[in-house]
């Protein structure tokens, strides 16, 4: 990514990794989780909140060790550090949100591998300062979730005709079966990458 | 729990209705940027298979014989992801002693491989699901196929779109998911038979 190394200010972050370089739909980076937890809001809202604080960590304490950690296993190493947090959330969620947390069941373990984190702690965490490292990692995570937020909704409001569990549509509403199983998944997030897309487009932002 | 499932049908089910990829979307970084080509398509799904399988295998008994019995399963994430990298670093140096050939195929791969979440993803499924070690070893190899099966069939089908005109803003990733949407469909036409959860 070319502006990955100039955007230096934290509101060229917060808009970069929002909006123009997207991590979802201008990166194609983390999609494994993002498509099997988008059926129902609560569930998408809970999971991405875990992945905003664990990129944000990570790439924090990723920053702070930089100069301490050898290049050559610094692969492993900050595996290892993603690991410690994503434990954290598991944990958090076992203890207080027993139900979700068995309807996440392995994608909360799948955030380890979720390459935005890992990308981030890579591309920017390593060659820049902890806070800024600390601020583009929750951007980055919260342009996953903006992505995510969008796919539920939609998956959510056809699939069962409700928002958040509540009931929105009207008594005659057929849910669309095909919006609660996996294909429609991958539809959306297609459409949601030609808007994106073809909106960046005319603004002229894509090189 | 589902009661007992037979090994064949497993099998089945964790090629077919229970896709890893197309059902349970493990994998799918790699699998879009390593589609463009069948070529390698073919031999990172070869080393997916092989990956698969014996850490599959080892992580069950890590889990089973070590981590169990010392009450230590909240750090299974850690040990698990561990285990893989360090299978993942055997096999290569294995493979690179017992056939060069092989190697060369397969080499550049296995590195990929660590961090490809299907890996993560199949041994956390088989934690959560309670499976023996002769399903773990099935479903492991039966997911693995199902991988290779996956990424050469859309590597095929990326081929012909090439050339299709696409929408300027659809291009590349955009076309990628719609026809893993469609394939995902397909695939769902198999869970009439039978259904693995």
């Amino acid at each position: 990514m070319s502006d990955t190394a100039t955007a230096k200010n934290p509101g060229d972050v917060f808009r970069r990794n929002l909006w123009t370089n997207n991590p979802i739909f201008m990166q194609v980076l983390g999609i494994c989780s993002a498509l099997a937890v988008t059926n129902l809001l609560t569930n998408t809202l809970i999971m991405t909140i875990g992945v905003v604080f664990v990129t944000g960590m990570s790439s924090l304490t990723v920053s702070i060790l930089k100069s301490l950690m050898p290049r050559k296993v610094r692969m492993i190493v900050q595996t290892l550090i993603i690991a410690f947090y994503v434990i954290i959330v598991d944990l958090v969620l076992k203890a207080y949100l027993p139900t979700v947390s068995k309807s996440l069941g392995p994608y909360v373990g799948l955030i380890i591998t979720n390459c935005i984190i890992m990308g981030r702690a890579e591309a920017f965490a390593q060659s820049n300062g902890p806070i800024l490292s600390f601020w583009d990692g929750i951007t980055s995570g919260m342009g996953y979730m903006g992505v995510l937020l969008a796919i539920a909704f939609v998956r959510e409001l056809l699939g069962f005709g409700a928002l958040f569990g509540y009931h929105v549509m009207p008594a005659g509403f057929v849910p669309w079966i095909i919006m609660v199983m996996p294909p429609s998944a991958f539809f959306i997030l297609g459409v949601v990458i030609w808007i994106g897309k073809a909106i960046l487009n005319k603004q002229g932002e894509l090189a | 729990m589902t009661p007992v499932i037979s090994p064949f049908s497993l099998f089945f089910a964790s090629i077919f209705t229970s896709n890893i990829l197309l059902a349970n979307f493990l994998g799918m970084c790699s699998f879009i940027s390593i589609s463009k080509d069948m070529k390698s398509s073919n031999g990172l799904g070869l080393a997916v298979v092989v990956v698969l399988t014996v850490t599959t295998g080892v992580n069950w008994a890590v889990l089973h014989l070590i981590l169990i019995p010392l009450g230590l399963v909240y750090l299974r994430f850690i040990v698990f992801i561990i285990v893989i990298a360090a299978v993942v670093q055997m096999l290569e140096m294995i493979i690179d002693r017992v056939s060069q050939t092989l190697y060369m195929s397969l080499g550049i791969f296995l590195p990929l491989i660590t961090v490809n979440c299907a890996i993560l993803g199949v041994s956390l499924f088989m934690e959560i699901r309670n499976y023996s070690f002769i399903q773990s070893i099935i479903f492991g190899l039966g997911s693995g196929l199902g991988w290779w099966l996956a990424i050469m069939l859309l590597s095929a089908m990326r081929k012909k779109i090439e050339k299709a005109p696409v929408p300027a803003g659809l291009q590349g990733s955009g076309i990628t998911m719609i026809t893993i949407g469609f394939m995902a469909m397909a695939f769902m036409g198999f869970s009439g038979m039978l259904q693995v959860q």
